[in-house]
């Protein structure tokens, strides 16, 4: 295989087999494969309508999916972005509330400033953790993702209540005036393009600035890297405070061009999928944008799967699981590769 | 005893049962997770399991009329997933907690998928054993009715750590989990005692499934599981790698998830959520504490190399 072609090729293959897994899955399910393939292509990207469906979806998970890509590159595994969307869109909404009477240009600012901060502190405190105290990153945000959601829960069953929320106990609104708009004349919210900037800025400075250079060298080796001078310990800090400020800003987007308030929507998995399409997408910032729009289709494709084939909405998750399990492994023939060429990647 | 007291005396008998009930899916997951993490792997993928492990144990409870059959189906499911975790991180440069959070997702679906037709129907449960039928206080009854899988469970937990410290397949896992140059040194097959032990442990985590379907809370519903498979590997590191701990540990875990219920029937309704919040505040406390260099923890030396 061309080296050039393997980022392409790969990915690629793993897509089809587990389509044909998937194929065979719905299939002894009693639905016919070729028609189901059908209902997902339109109900994702058949329409301009399922396109607005696809690309909503797909917001949150570009910028979850960077809090785990970006500290992947020093060589740490982040599991934290459902913490910090949860803290991100919390503290999105207090600030929202506490700029009703702002114009709404200022309190759109202030909520995006406020949850990029809570949700940098979140990882960046998971970062400190980890060089000051050598605590595992992965252990520790996973447990802040259980306290995170137990903070949201205290606060929005109890102090923070709106009262007139029955059924779903939340925060008061941020004011509709206040909500985020739309692209042009569409139903995407701003929230993708906040999505599709974040990632390209960071590709940016990943890949053409020396920030990107010593981030990809303290990934290498940290010995090395801070023998030459390089300021690790700060490096880390700001790699896992921009991490958890992406994920922190997909709350925001949550509250603000969705729920209008906190409550638990906020923990809706958001976090768990976009740390397996940052691996999917090999931790490359551009490479997410393709893989978050394939799994905000698979979502959005859900609905139509119920209603013409009778399947669960389960069958969404199945699918998303075989993709992402096979994707997974295909790394391995990376390192086949690399073994037999000396190919780095 | 005036009212009150007895209101509070009952919270308090309430978590104590709690804790056996609500713990016992709590310590399979974190026996489980423990004995593979002993070989050096880590499996965050336990949630999928747990709950393919209480879909299946239902189905099969169901169909055959055995719940005992039920519970040997969710272990066997919770094998094969084990088996797939351990393959794929076999390969090289595949993450095993990414290849974790995946089998999550999967398992997940696929129980959904396949569970939709169990919903409706009951299947036989699992029987208890009731230790307080000579009390006349109802609440002291239910709470000291005591599942046989929990008498398994706490059996299992020093039995483990025997086996840990006395047997030959013991002292194969703790040195691959150790150091790879010390098993290789030794002649073991790597690969091999870790898929047996990430199989074995996700025989456990399926058997915990099957408690949460076959008896508490029962049946089979999307929203069976709240995230105990997930919380596996941070109880592991709360009992340090201990099975003896991971009982104690399961038991706390157990009776701080009891504590919300208990504090909402006697009307105290928010702030109870903090509790949930506790085990997991503590759990991150005692890691800062013992991952500081000075302080050597009990992690598998493979992991702590990480």
């Amino acid at each position: 295989m061309p080296i050039a072609l393997a980022p392409f090729l790969i990915p690629l293959s793993a897509l089809l087999l587990s389509s044909v897994l998937f194929g065979a899955f719905v299939w002894m399910a009693g639905a016919t494969p070729s028609d189901v393939y059908q209902s997902i292509y339109r109900g994702a990207f058949g329409t301009w309508y399922s396109w607005q469906n696809t690309l909503t979806r797909a917001a949150p998970l570009m910028l979850t999916a960077l809090c785990t890509a970006l500290p992947a590159r020093l060589g740490l595994v982040v599991i934290g972005g459902e913490g910090a969307v949860v803290i991100g869109g919390l503290v999105a909404a207090l600030a929202g509330i506490a700029l009703l009477d702002a114009h709404p240009m200022v309190a759109l600012i202030g909520m995006a400033l406020a949850s990029m901060i809570a949700g940098g502190v979140l990882i960046g405190l998971v970062g400190w953790l980890r060089q000051a105290r050598n605590v595992n990153e992965t252990i520790s945000s996973l447990l802040f993702n259980y306290i995170c959601i137990a903070i949201l829960n205290f606060l929005v069953v109890g102090p923070l209540r709106d009262p007139e929320t029955l059924n779903k106990p939340s925060t008061h609104h941020i004011g509709e005036t206040h909500m985020l708009g739309y692209l042009g004349d569409s139903s995407i919210h701003m929230g993708f393009a906040f999505g599709l900037i974040a990632c390209l800025i960071l590709w940016i400075l990943y890949k053409h600035t020396t920030f990107g250079f010593a981030v990809d060298m303290v990934g290498g080796n940290a010995r090395a890297a801070r023998l030459s001078g390089l300021p690790v310990r700060k490096i880390m800090l700001l790699v896992t405070f921009m991490g958890g400020a992406a994920a922190g800003l997909a709350g925001m987007i949550e509250v603000a061009a969705v729920h209008g308030r906190a409550n638990a929507s906020l923990n809706a998995g958001y976090g768990y999928e976009g740390i397996l399409i940052a691996f999917a997408a090999r931790h490359h910032p551009l490479a997410i944008v393709p893989m978050a729009i394939l799994f905000g289709g698979i979502r959005a494709a859900s609905d139509l799967l119920q209603r013409n084939h009778d399947l669960p909405d389960a069958t969404s998750l199945v699918l998303q699981g075989i993709i992402f399990v096979l994707v997974l492994a295909s790394e391995a023939i990376y390192a086949r590769m690399a073994a037999k060429s000396g190919y780095k990647s | 005893m005036n009212a009150d007291d007895v209101q509070w005396l009952n919270v308090f008998i309430a978590v104590l049962g709690g804790a056996t009930r609500v713990g016992t899916p709590f310590l399979f997951v974190s026996l489980g997770e423990c004995l593979t993490e002993k070989s050096g792997r880590i499996n965050l993928g336990l949630e999928g399991n747990l709950i393919m492990g209480a879909m299946a144990g239902y189905g099969i409870s169901w169909l055959t009329g055995s719940p005992w059959l039920g519970v040997f189906a969710a272990g066997a499911t919770g094998l094969v997933l084990g088996f797939i975790h351990a393959l794929l991180c076999q390969q090289p440069r595949v993450n095993d907690i990414a290849v974790g959070i995946a089998l999550m997702i999967l398992g997940t679906g696929l129980a959904f998928f396949l569970g939709k037709p169990l919903i409706q129907p009951s299947a036989p449960k699992l029987a208890a054993v009731h230790l307080a039928s000579w009390s006349d206080n109802p609440a002291l009854r239910s709470a000291l009715e005591i599942n046989i899988l929990f008498v398994v469970g706490a059996l299992l937990a020093p039995a483990m750590a025997w086996f840990f410290k006395n047997t030959r397949w013991g002292l194969a896992i703790r040195t691959v989990g150790e150091s790879d140059d010390a098993a290789r040194a030794m002649g073991l097959d790597i690969n091999g005692v870790r898929m047996l032990a990430t199989m074995a442990g996700g025989f456990l985590a399926g058997v915990g499934g099957a408690f949460l379907s076959l008896y508490y809370p029962g049946g089979w519903s999307e929203g069976l599981s709240s995230g105990q498979g997930l919380m596996a590997v941070a109880l592991v590191i709360f009992a340090r790698w201990d099975p003896i701990r991971c009982l104690y540990a399961s038991l706390l875990f157990g009776g701080a998830g009891a504590l919300g219920p208990a504090l909402q029937s006697v009307g105290v309704t928010s702030g109870y959520y903090l509790f949930n919040a506790a085990p997991y505040a503590l759990t991150l406390v005692l890691m800062i504490a013992t991952s500081s260099t000075k302080v050597r923890s009990r992690m598998p030396g493979t992991l702590a190399a990480r």
